[in-house]
């Protein structure tokens, strides 16, 4: 296990050099995307109106509040992963994301993307909101306001993580690994609880 | 009746919900720290530091711990030896958490079931969910719990035959647990039901989110289940975050009830490592104290 600490946006060699296990924190700009943002992206063909190459993309539908011009957190946190899965292989190939952040993972289309384009999964701690808020230091930007709290956000981050590398660029899916495990270690529970 | 201010049940409404969403209780940050003492796997290890760290911005900062607010339980036991107004009590919790979620002011995550609308109150039709008991005080005992979803998504309900016995709701247990893998955000409570009818199990499973971490059942028997199946759940090696790991759950809680001679109901309801709770404890004299 190895920790590293990165700037975004991120180069290809950036995330081709972290392995399934590895921590990582990093700096700079971070955006934030959900089921709705996406179902607008991918399902109803509106094109980003920010260039996504190279930055990572957090799951989230984070609690703003307005001020103004500016844009204020409250409450930003982290959600379940899998049900957007099936956006992630076009996220990755069409706009150059670099690494998704979620909770719980993805799978294996989204694991392929990531080996061919170079792109890692990583994984924050879910129910740490508090955290990840604090280490949001800016809101710098809301595209498609008319979808709040489901818009496309752009978030400056600082020393964001811990994250483990739960899908890496070299086919390794952490959360398979442990179920694989789990699933070998049955049996032997099993037996052990009679039933 | 008498004269009672009833502001101060919907003042307390109001308190329990933000207490709860950002105090966790002693008992489950004590668990945490055992986890994160018997855990030897490195990502497992970090996973329990930036809990510690959210749990301590939560405290300096009185900030929610997590962005989910759930969904807003109270579970109430209602002194006899007082003439309190049930009526009241009922319709003041639903005030305060209306209050609570437009007034801290946090997401409110109640929406209607087939138009998905959220009215940002946290309320509406059958929420807060209730739960009412009796007491022979004189004081009102309300527990306030935000379920989120991540967790509650997980939990399962089946009813089995008294020919599957026991073994059923083992395996059940079990198979909730690792099929949930990350999602549930373990590692947390796991609440079992047992007997009772189908709606029953559901909220004895519930009851037992409820229970401070490792407070066992009094039936000697039953508590040895909650013990083999910790030992079975940790076993599995899914771990903090379902990232692999020696620590999946804090504990097992099981609630029973007689059932029909016919039927063998078992429901888990899985609660995630932030298993928020909070209580008041109101006397008629209108004196508050807050508790877990």
């Amino acid at each position: 296990m190895a920790e590293f600490h990165l700037q975004s946006p991120f180069s290809e060699e950036d995330v081709r050099q972290l392995h399934a296990g590895d921590i990582v924190r990093f700096d700079g700009v971070l955006f934030g995307i959900r089921d709705l943002t996406q179902i607008y992206m991918f399902d109803q063909n509106h094109e980003p109106p920010v260039s996504l190459a190279g930055y990572p993309c957090i799951h989230t539908a984070p609690s703003l509040r307005r001020n103004g011009d500016k844009w204020e957190k409250i409450c930003v946190g982290t959600t379940t992963s899998t049900r957007m899965d099936r956006f992630t292989p076009e996220l990755i190939a069409r706009y150059g994301v670099r690494a998704i952040i979620g909770k719980a993972g993805l799978y294996q289309k989204s694991l392929d993307a990531m080996q061919q384009y170079g792109a890692v999964y990583l994984a924050i701690v879910g129910g740490s909101a508090a955290l990840e808020t604090l280490q949001i230091e800016e809101v710098e930007a809301v595209y498609w306001e008319h979808l709040h709290p489901e818009a496309l956000y752009q978030f400056r981050v600082r020393n964001f993580g811990p994250l483990t590398v739960a899908m890496d660029c070299h086919g390794r899916h952490l959360y398979d690994e442990v179920r694989e495990e789990a699933a070998r270690r049955l049996p032997e529970i099993y037996k052990k609880l009679g039933v | 009746m008498n004269d009672f201010d009833y502001t101060i049940v919907e003042e307390a409404a109001k308190q329990l919900y933000i207490r709860s969403l950002c105090d966790l209780p002693p008992d489950v940050r004590d668990a945490l720290k055992n986890a994160y003492a018997r855990e030897t796997k490195p990502t497992a290890r970090s996973v329990y530091e930036a809990i510690f760290k959210t749990i301590e911005i939560a405290d300096r900062d009185h900030t929610l711990i997590c962005q989910d607010t759930g969904l807003p339980i109270f579970k109430v036991k209602i002194g006899c030896g007082y003439a309190w107004n049930g009526y009241q009590i009922k319709n003041r919790l639903v005030e305060g958490t209306r209050r609570a979620t437009q007034e801290f002011p946090f997401r409110g995550s109640s929406t209607h079931p087939l138009l998905r609308v959220n009215p940002q109150t946290s309320v509406g039709p059958g929420l807060p969910v209730f739960y009412w008991d009796f007491s022979e005080g004189e004081d009102l005992d309300i527990l306030m719990a935000p379920k989120g979803s991540g967790s509650e998504n997980v939990s399962k309900m089946q009813m089995f035959t008294p020919g599957d016995g026991v073994k059923a709701l083992k395996k059940i247990v079990l198979d909730t647990v690792v099929g949930g893998g990350g999602n549930p955000c373990p590692p947390g409570i796991i609440g079992v039901g047992f007997g009772g009818t189908a709606d029953l199990v559901a909220r004895l499973a519930k009851d037992a989110i409820l229970r401070p971490v490792g407070q066992r059942n009094p039936d000697p028997e039953i508590a040895a289940i909650e013990v083999e199946l910790e030992d079975a759940i940790n076993a599995s090696g899914v771990g903090a975050m379902g990232l692999g790991g020696d620590v999946t759950t804090l504990g097992v809680h099981i609630e029973t009830a007689y059932t029909h001679i016919t039927q063998n109901p078992v429901a888990v309801n899985t609660q995630c490592w932030p298993a928020r709770r909070a209580r008041a404890i109101i006397h008629p004299g209108g004196g508050v104290e807050y508790g877990y």
